[in-house]
């Protein structure tokens, strides 16, 4: 069967740090990064990249339209 | 491994192509960004960005002008169902919808909703319920629930002394000129998607002339209500959908 994978790509410097993102995502692969952005923001990344299916959830929720949503068929 | 699959051709989900790129001013987690996004794709997806007027309100999304690249006018604070019976009547063929709180909604603006609705003025109605001002630091609004504190009823909304929290949408289905009224969220991403696809229905109303139209979404001011934005969604399934029962009011 084939394997879906996913994969996002967050705004960095738009990102405020809700962490709404992190609450949807279904599969936890997203945290708050340790460092922030030039707003001051601990930003969202892809902590467990490799569990991450593409079902956009992160991105449905995100206020401000940070997240892009990748994904393909292996 | 993320590289390829981080390539154009895989890409599924990015924000609209209507939402500008500028940084909106809402507190992180606001729900007004969410509700914005999901009107930005709606307006794509119906190829009405070049046929869309806005009536924006006065609360915290004032500068909604500033963040969905569309046409807009800037109401008084109240009187966007106002500007909008104008702006119909003048423009039949063009979508037309406000964005209204429910401080300007309900409290400041309940005659122009009121009689906009009553009309039957073919207009969409956007309508976000978070039961406080949030703009001028979370006041208590006409819809603030029973119990539940703000800033000018810091021991909780008392009704004796304040009246009881008005289901405004419920009242709007009342009237002859609705012929669609509903009660969405955008607290998952689940809930996000129903909420579009009430705005797509709201919308092509207005475009049918069928009558008003409003959505209200039950919304969360984590700011106001001083919590967590995750937080404030658990408050909202708790305290609010009891009361603010999701799901259609009317569908005529
Ligand atoms: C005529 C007038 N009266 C009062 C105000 C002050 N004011 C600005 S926003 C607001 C309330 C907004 O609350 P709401 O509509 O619930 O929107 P939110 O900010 O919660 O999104 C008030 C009373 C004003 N700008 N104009
Ligand atoms: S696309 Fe889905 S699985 Fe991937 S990070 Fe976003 S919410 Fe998680
Ligand atoms: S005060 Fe409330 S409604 Fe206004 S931007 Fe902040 S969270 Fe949103």
């Amino acid at each position: 069967m084939a394997k879906v994978k996913g994969a996002v790509e967050v705004d960095v410097n738009r990102c405020k740090g809700c962490e709404l993102c992190v609450f949807a995502c279904p599969s936890k692969v997203l945290a708050l990064s340790q460092s922030v952005n030039d707003k001051g923001y601990a930003y969202a990344y892809m902590k467990q990249p490799e569990l991450c299916i593409g079902c956009a959830s992160c991105a449905y929720m995100c206020p401000d339209g940070c997240i892009k949503v990748y994904k393909i068929k292996e | 491994m993320n590289n390829n699959i981080i390539a154009p051709e895989n890409l599924v989900y990015q924000k609209s192509s209507l939402v500008k790129d500028n940084v909106m001013h809402y507190c992180p987690g606001c729900n007004h960004g969410t509700v914005h996004r999901m009107i930005a794709e709606v307006i794509e997806e119906m190829g009405m960005q070049d046929n869309t007027l806005c009536a924006c309100p006065v609360g915290c999304a004032v500068f909604l002008y500033k963040y969905i690249d569309v046409d807009t006018v800037e109401s008084a604070h109240g009187r966007a169902p106002a500007i909008a019976t104008a702006m119909k009547r003048l423009h039949p063929d063009k979508l037309v919808f406000t964005y209204q709180g429910d401080g300007d909604l309900s409290a400041i603006g309940a005659g122009e909703t009121l009689h906009a609705c009553n009309r039957g003025e073919n207009i969409a109605i956007i309508f976000i319920n978070n039961a406080i001002y949030g703009m001028t630091g979370g006041q208590m609004s006409p819809s603030t629930l029973e119990g539940m504190k703000t800033s000018t009823c810091p021991y909780g909304r008392d009704v004796a002394l304040n009246g009881y929290p008005m289901k405004i949408a419920n009242v709007l289905a009342e009237l002859e000129g609705t012929c669609y009224v509903t009660r969405q969220s955008v607290h998952t991403a689940a809930a996000v998607r129903k909420t579009k696809k009430a705005i797509r229905k709201a919308f092509e109303n207005s475009m049918a002339g069928k009558g008003t139209s409003i959505v209200e979404i039950v919304a969360a001011c984590n700011a106001g209500w001083k919590m967590s934005p995750h937080e404030a969604h658990l408050w909202l399934e708790e305290n609010m959908f009891p009361f603010y029962q999701l799901g259609d009011i009317k569908d005529k």
